[in-house]
């Protein structure tokens, strides 16, 4: 027998089967790649991003690690990672002590208002992380509609 | 070939660090989007972008289709030295590029 119940049950997994958007277990699985399972904690990462964006096609961002860029203490690596992108992944900056600094900067797309991550990984293994949440007016057409 | 724009600093001093600038004309189409037709158009976007010193690699990124279309780069590189930083794109579709850029000392 079909009731309401049954039908309502059915839609609400068929919504499950197939998330539109990125989730937060595809956002945790990409970061932990990312690090290497290690925890990001706060701090000594600088995500530098308006709070408030007007055009989600080409938003500047820019990630800043306090780092001395030494052989003995410098960053490898940088990402960025959002949670309702499509995909979890921004960019990935790969650096070095010939980099000198622990700066770089690009421009991303933002499918809606959501929170950005900015994560660095030491080459002591450490990883730091800082998130600003952004409010996006216009949002980049990554999925039409 | 597309257009790539590299910015660096005019004179610079060995032990400064300095910022490269890169700036392509690519429209990082990110295969999530349908065309007019209503089919979405195939995934075309620049995946790596490397930049080598004298031979040394200095910087190196892994773009995704989040990059807005055009991507541009900041990074920045220590200067040791006059020479030439070749920078190389790699990309779907078989998009392969290189790019010198040369670093002079004042």
């Amino acid at each position: 027998m079909t009731t309401r119940r049954t039908l309502l049950a059915a839609g609400s997994s068929l919504l499950l089967l197939r998330p539109a958007w990125g989730t937060p277990e595809s956002l945790r699985a990409a970061i932990d790649t990312f690090t290497g399972g290690k925890e990001a904690r706060n701090g000594r990462v600088t995500l530098a991003i308006d709070p408030l964006v007007e055009n989600g096609n080409a938003v500047p961002v820019s990630v800043s690690v306090q780092s001395p860029m030494t052989p003995a203490d410098h960053v490898q690596r940088i990402a960025i990672f959002t949670p309702q992108n499509p995909l979890p992944e921004v960019a990935v900056f790969h650096l070095s002590p010939a980099s000198g600094r622990a700066q770089v900067s690009t421009r991303m797309r933002m499918a809606t208002t959501q929170p950005v991550i900015a994560v660095a990984v030491m080459n002591d293994g450490t990883a730091w992380r800082h998130s600003v949440d952004v409010v996006v007016t216009l949002a980049a057409c990554l999925e039409g509609g | 070939m597309i257009r790539a724009l590299i910015r660096t600093p005019t004179l610079t001093r060995p032990g400064e660090v300095v910022e490269i600038r890169v700036l392509l004309q690519h429209p990082m189409e990110t295969g999530f989007r349908p065309g007019v037709d209503g089919q979405v158009l195939p995934r075309d976007i620049v995946t790596r972008i490397e930049a080598h010193f004298e031979g040394e690699r200095v910087f190196a990124a892994d773009l995704f289709p989040a990059i807005a279309a055009n991507p541009y780069i900041a990074f920045p590189m220590r200067v040791t030295g006059a020479g030439n930083l070749v920078i190389s794109f790699q990309g779907d579709n078989g998009f392969v590029q290189r790019e010198t850029a040369a670093i002079r000392l004042a």
